[in-house]
């Protein structure tokens, strides 16, 4: 993503630097959609079931056949049938999902919150013990405290993430029992909250509802902190790597010497450094665990865009399907585009 | 013991005789370095033990992995012989086990056969050669970069259909793009090398240099990614067959065995956790020994 953009501003003199440096930004990320876009369609092309017995069923005659054929605009060259579609996307028109005979667009609106709010702790959880650890480990380098975060990290790429989902509510669920099972809300507390934002912990807070914010609490708290321990591994990991560097150079040394306490020297100095770099991967985690729910949403009968496009795969319903694929992939492309703008904003080197 | 300390001797001469002795050497110092690395060691010792289990699971198995006794449904560990118990259908977990080994060994030998040739055929095209043809590959690289992994890879099965080779193919699709691009950084730093000028003026056309000259060199940096990449083959593998789109039942396959132990995992944590156990420790071996090959053949990336 980041080649094409990194571009250096000296072109012709005609056009200023942010300006080119803008529309080559836009161009990339048109061109990366459109191919997300050809990549869907061919998946949609090449699957070997027959979307028009997907629509009309097996029982349809001959002319019901055609029609639908031809409605679907299958009739049509490759190309002109790419051009539908692309079009109709960026409408904001994904298809009707079989499985639930709804707009696609509009079973995702109804079932993104609930990943958003699960990633959106999990990111959390990661940030805030992620980075701590990251620092101490590159402070204290070589020490038990820099081999265990090394050992977490390491746990934390090897891990199945759909494992340890299993084990923690054995473990957490079935013989502490000190969270709540699968789910994303006590059945007894259900229906309670009219959605605002669709994020239930937002949700009851804002309606004064406290019942139902502990359960909710109770539901997403395990979940959420094993989505965040893979973040906590990424996260940790480069924040030690930026930490090693910055602390190997002079200015660290000048910091020490005039006498500043060592507090000040990583905080003060070293960090205030590395924020910008580190907010890049914040939100490259971010992204990552919006797909790694994937599989977490499944163990925990979580009803979010994961568990939509899961559900959808098994039912053959693949507008569902790639539909929810092209959402996640287009955040992804934004979330990179929006590090990317913040890194150019942030970072008074890259001006 | 003499000739063993003059093959050592050899093999640690300051000046080669011959292309042979640089190249064993070259190996063997990178093997001493490696060997200094416990944990790397370590990653690697539980690789050969998983392989051998692999290769000689029909004479280490105690049950046949397929047969079913639902007299003896899920039995505890170390009940009636079975050391890791038994499933829902009665059948050995630890025989299990011990074929399942083979189908992620399988999975994953597929997937390093595929991706990185892939990788290394368009990263060394685009580098090599520049222009428009560098772009529009690269561009291509980049969308598939910008695709979460898994959701892409659970598209293409979708489209395909279930079962290992689809998996494969779908892992391949998408893991391939890390190396283009690594490839690709390679070949521009080799590209205007006098030795690769040399050789342009011997008359060696384009296919030639690429194959013969550039693409040893981009092997080594391959290799470790592909190392620290094969964790992530096996956690995909794993996650595909447990959501059923990968390997089918009855075949052993870790993922899919998590997957059937799901339901009884409050009364026989046993049945889906110790896959689980395989997977970790699979994926472990290997993030430790790429780790330590990195930290061999790139020291300067622990600073």
């Amino acid at each position: 993503m980041t080649d094409a953009t990194d571009g250096e501003g000296r072109l012709r003199p005609s056009f200023p630097p942010w300006l080119t440096k803008t529309l080559k930004t836009l161009l990339t990320v048109a061109a990366t959609l459109l191919g997300l876009l050809l990549v869907t369609f061919l998946i949609g092309r090449v699957m070997p079931i027959d979307p028009v017995l997907a629509v009309i069923g097996e029982r349809a005659t001959q002319e019901q056949y055609e029609q639908t054929y031809r409605d679907l605009g299958l009739d049509q060259p490759l190309l002109v049938q790419f051009f539908i579609y692309v079009s109709d996307v960026v409408r904001g028109d994904l298809g009707t999902s079989i499985r639930t005979g709804e707009a696609v667009t509009a079973d995702i609106a109804r079932v993104f919150p609930a990943t958003l709010e699960l990633a959106t702790l999990g990111t959390l959880f990661g940030v805030l013990l992620g980075v701590p650890l990251g620092v101490v480990a590159a402070v204290r380098r070589g020490t038990w405290i820099d081999q265990l975060a090394r050992l977490v990290g390491l746990v934390g790429y090897s891990m199945p993430i759909f494992w340890l989902g299993l084990v923690g509510l054995l473990i957490f669920y079935g013989i502490l029992g000190w969270v709540s099972g699968p789910g994303r809300l006590g059945i007894f507390y259900q229906g309670i909250v009219e959605p605002i934002t669709g994020m239930l912990l937002i949700d009851s807070a804002l309606r004064g509802e406290w019942a139902v914010f502990r359960s909710a609490f109770s539901h997403i708290i395990l979940p959420a902190s094993l989505l965040g321990y893979y973040s906590l591994a990424y996260i940790s990991r480069m924040t030690r790597s930026f930490m090693l560097e910055q602390l190997g150079s002079e200015y660290i040394i000048t910091a020490r010497v005039k006498g500043l306490s060592e507090w000040q020297v990583i905080w003060g100095h070293a960090f205030r450094n590395i924020r910008v770099q580190l907010l890049t991967v914040i939100a490259l985690a971010y992204a990552n665990l919006l797909e790694g729910s994937v599989l977490t949403e499944i163990i925990f009968a979580w009803p979010g865009l994961g568990q939509y496009i899961t559900t959808s795969l098994l039912a053959n319903d693949m507008n569902a399907v790639l539909g929810g694929t092209i959402v996640i992939g287009s955040i992804f492309v934004a979330i990179n585009i929006l590090s990317d703008l913040l890194y150019r904003v942030l970072d008074p080197r890259s001006k | 013991m003499s000739t063993l300390q003059s093959v050592r001797h050899w093999l640690l001469t300051e000046e080669p005789t011959s292309r042979r002795q640089a190249r064993l050497a070259a190996w063997y110092k990178a093997w001493l370095t490696l060997r200094g690395n416990t944990l790397a060691m370590l990653g690697l010792a539980v690789l050969i033990f998983l392989i051998l289990a692999a290769i000689f699971a029909p004479l280490l198995a105690t049950h046949d992995p397929f047969a079913q006794d639902l007299g003896a449904r899920l039995l505890e560990p170390g009940e009636d012989g079975h050391i890791f118990g038994t499933d829902s259908l009665g059948r050995d977990i630890y025989s299990r086990l011990l074929y399942g080994a083979r189908i992620s060994l399988y999975i994953v030998a597929l997937v390093v056969m595929v991706a990185p040739l892939v990788g290394l055929i368009m990263g060394t095209v685009a580098g090599y050669a520049g222009g428009w043809l560098d772009v529009v590959l690269m561009r291509i690289t980049d969308i598939f970069l910008a695709f979460p992994r898994l959701i892409l890879a659970l598209a293409f099965v979708a489209a395909l259909g279930a079962g290992i080779e689809n998996a494969v193919l779908a892992i391949s699709l998408t893991a391939w793009p890390p190396y283009a691009r690594i490839a690709r950084a390679e070949t521009l730093t080799i590209r205007n090398s006098d030795y690769i000028h040399a050789i342009r003026l011997q008359g060696a056309g384009p296919l030639r240099i690429v194959t013969r000259h550039i693409w040893p060199l981009c092997i080594s940096s391959l290799v470790i990614r592909v190392t620290l990449d094969m964790a992530g083959i096996i956690l995909t593998a794993a996650g595909l067959g447990f959501l059923g789109l990968g390997a089918q039942p009855p075949s052993p396959e870790w993922g899919a065995m998590i997957s059937e132990g799901r339901q009884y995992i409050l009364d026989s944590w046993w049945v889906a956790t110790i896959p689980g156990l395989a997977i970790f420790s699979i994926s472990l071996a290997f993030n430790l020994l790429g780790d330590g090959l990195r930290d061999m053949l790139d020291p300067k990336e622990d600073t």
